[in-house]
């Protein structure tokens, strides 16, 4: 009997289920997400990875373990611009050695992905994906990752504020649940702004003057909330604002878009991309300071190079705009005390400045 | 009269003190924590209690600061539990109005706190890393078989500082074998040592911040006079050190206290009382979460460290 086939992918926030959806849509194979991200994965993770490792990598090998121990065995991994274009080769030989068997397929080839070179990775994995499915599940895949994007942007401007506890969480989880019941653009875009609507009307108590703090840096700590010990979801309860640029819909398309732009603007301070977001977060410090936020929260996995490249031209851009600025380095060692110490001291430090 | 009383529990020593409306040291209190935060609390206490006349001098306000604060702010039912960072800047802005910069070195951490116009502007703290705190200079201490009170002292007699690597305690730690090994004076090597301390703190913490003067330089390592002697050589400029710099934490935070809408009444019998902590692992998923329960007197009144509805013992 020939085994059944069952794909799974590493978590990266609440993007598993605009993932799990594409992957239903178009092919016909089991599909299986990773458990949930816990001390485990992590320990896990770390156990078999080069030490020096950036933290993304041994979270993502962590999920590859926990989910191969559940029956998966293809996996798909995707790539980027620094270090993470290695991870697919490497964690491959990793979970090889130990003994595991799978396929592996990487989604990010050469630097690039384009539809095209989707259509082609999915075409290996499964031959009997037909083109039309791809052509129209991939951009209600993407709209749906619009969506979310979009509504997470409002909720995090606001959650610090919510009169009942948990009532944007719970809202958030009710939508993530109706979005993957959706069948076209027609009852994703329906079901969008029924819940666009639903947010604006949950009850906030937000001040006039509050603080708002913008994060930028890396990718991955930014987006997994797990990584960054919930940064966010602290910041939240400090009664902080909060806009939070990287999302996967800025890395699919609008980072593209807008880098002749960012670069234009911040043209005093760096010329040309410096690799993966370094330009990005350059070009965010200085909205940051333009649009009158309070602080910067800079954060990456600890010896990551774009970033580290980044920071000496970010703290001149905080220095000439008198903006504070804090930096945090995630690693698999980090003391949630250490990070809890200096928030609440970088919030006091705010509050006091802002009188 | 009216006090409050101002507790700092750091990971090698412990400090408090009581002050009174006019922020003015009534007591204070100086000794090891030895590892166990609330012993020494407790051994703190009764010091204090020695030192001012109980019948007239009532506590109002209890505050705790350092990385043992919410432990013993649990404990002691405090009506402010702040961070070390803020209360640093906070007990030498009282002292020191017009201080631009703060030097603290501590036993296991270091940080800069930069002050313009009173307020706290930016600042910086170690990470990952305990190079060139108090734990690595009593460490290289018993090493050489000098006492480190002694540490400054000697390193004034010396003329030719040696060189130590700074960067990394485990490169200066085999620099310092290896100088000693040639054959270098003992108070030469003990002088680059705290020349060593110092151009570690710049480079690391004090990166990139621009570092005006007035400074205060405050914690443990400051009692070291050769280390004070480093700094006021490396930024050219003379940097304060406080007969009571040990204790601008404690004070820092029973200001905070002082100013705290919240008034508690703080008996010194509470020491009588039997406290416990217990870690346990919760096993109800696999994130293990580890939750510290605190009793008194076998009752629970505190736990922490879970992250979920799952491991919520308080309310069960």
């Amino acid at each position: 009997m020939k085994e059944e086939r069952i794909i799974s992918f590493p978590h990266l926030g609440d993007y598993y289920i605009p993932i799990k959806f594409l992957l239903n849509k178009i092919t016909k194979l089991k599909v299986m997400e990773s458990p949930p991200i816990t001390k485990k994965t992590i320990d896990l993770g770390s156990k078999y990875s080069p030490d020096f490792v950036c933290i993304p990598f041994k979270y993502n090998l962590g999920n590859f373990i926990e989910t191969l121990e559940k029956g998966a065995n293809i996996l798909i991994q995707a790539g980027g611009g620094c270090r993470y274009g290695y991870y697919s080769e490497v964690q491959e030989q990793i979970l090889k050695d130990l003994g595991y068997h799978f396929e592996f397929y990487t989604l990010v080839d050469k630097d690039k992905i384009t539809p095209k070179s989707l259509y082609h990775t999915f075409k290996k994995i499964d031959k009997k994906i037909p083109l039309w499915k791809m052509i129209y599940y991939l951009p209600l895949t993407i709209l749906m990752i619009r969506y979310m994007d979009n509504i997470d942007d409002f909720i995090r401007k606001n959650i610090g504020f919510e009169v009942e506890k948990n009532s944007f969480s719970n809202l958030k989880k009710e939508m993530l649940d109706s979005y993957t019941k959706c069948k076209g653009f027609l009852s994703l875009t329906k079901r969008y702004f029924h819940y666009k609507k639903a947010f604006k009307n949950l009850k906030v108590e937000k001040p006039e003057n509050c603080l708002k703090v913008g994060i930028i840096g890396e990718l991955y700590t930014s987006m997994e909330p797990f990584s960054s010990y919930f940064l966010e979801k602290e910041l939240a309860s400090m009664n902080i604002e909060i806009k939070r640029f990287t999302n996967v819909s800025y890395l699919l398309y609008q980072k593209r878009l807008q880098r002749r732009k960012n670069l234009r603007y911040i043209e005093k301070y760096c010329k040309y991309t410096i690799g993966a977001d370094g330009m990005d977060n350059i070009y965010r410090a200085k909205y940051l300071i333009d649009e009158g936020y309070d602080g910067i929260i800079h954060i990456k996995p600890f010896g990551c190079t774009p970033e580290i490249g980044a920071i000496p031209i970010i703290q001149k851009v905080c220095q000439d705009g008198k903006m504070p600025i804090i930096y945090f380095s995630f690693d698999s060692q980090t003391s949630e005390t250490g990070i809890k110490t200096r928030l609440e001291a970088f919030y006091d430090m705010l509050t006091i400045k802002k009188g | 009269m009216n006090a409050y009383l101002g507790i700092d529990v750091g990971s090698i020593s412990t400090k408090g003190v009581i002050i009174d409306n006019e922020n003015h040291i009534l007591a204070s209190s100086y000794i090891w924590t030895q590892g166990n935060p609330m012993e020494a609390v407790k051994t703190l206490i009764h010091n204090l209690e020695k030192q001012i006349d109980k019948k007239k001098v009532h506590i109002i306000g209890v505050g705790t600061t350092g990385s043992a604060r919410k432990l013993i702010g649990t404990m002691l039912n405090a009506n402010i539990i702040k961070n070390e960072i803020t209360a640093h800047a906070i007990g030498t802005l009282s002292l020191y109005p017009d201080v631009k910069t703060i030097f603290e070195i501590g036993g296991q951490d270091s940080k800069i706190i930069l002050i313009e116009d009173g307020i706290v502007v930016d600042y910086a703290m170690n990470t990952l890393c305990a190079a060139g705190t108090g734990a690595f200079l009593s460490s290289q201490a018993s090493r050489l078989g000098v006492k480190v009170e002694d540490f400054g002292r000697i390193a004034l007699t010396s003329k030719k500082p040696t060189k130590i690597a700074a960067r990394c305690t485990v490169f200066a730690e085999s620099d310092l074998v290896h100088k000693a090994q040639m054959g270098y004076q003992k108070e030469d090597i003990i002088a680059g040592l705290c020349k060593s301390v110092v151009s570690n703190y710049l480079n690391n913490v004090g990166k990139g911040k621009k570092i005006k003067a007035p400074i205060i330089f405050q914690g443990g390592v400051s009692k070291n006079i050769g280390v004070k002697k480093a700094f006021e050589e490396e930024v050219g400029c003379e940097v304060i050190v406080d007969p009571n710099g040990h204790l601008m934490g404690a004070l820092g935070v029973a200001i905070l206290a002082k100013n705290s809408p919240i008034k508690t009444n703080f008996q010194f019998s509470i020491t009588d009382n039997n406290f416990e902590t217990k870690g346990i692992e919760c096993n109800k998923c696999s994130n293990h979460c580890e939750i510290i329960c605190v009793s008194r007197n076998k009752k629970l009144i505190d736990a922490w460290g879970n992250r979920c509805s799952n491991g919520d013992i308080m309310n069960r």
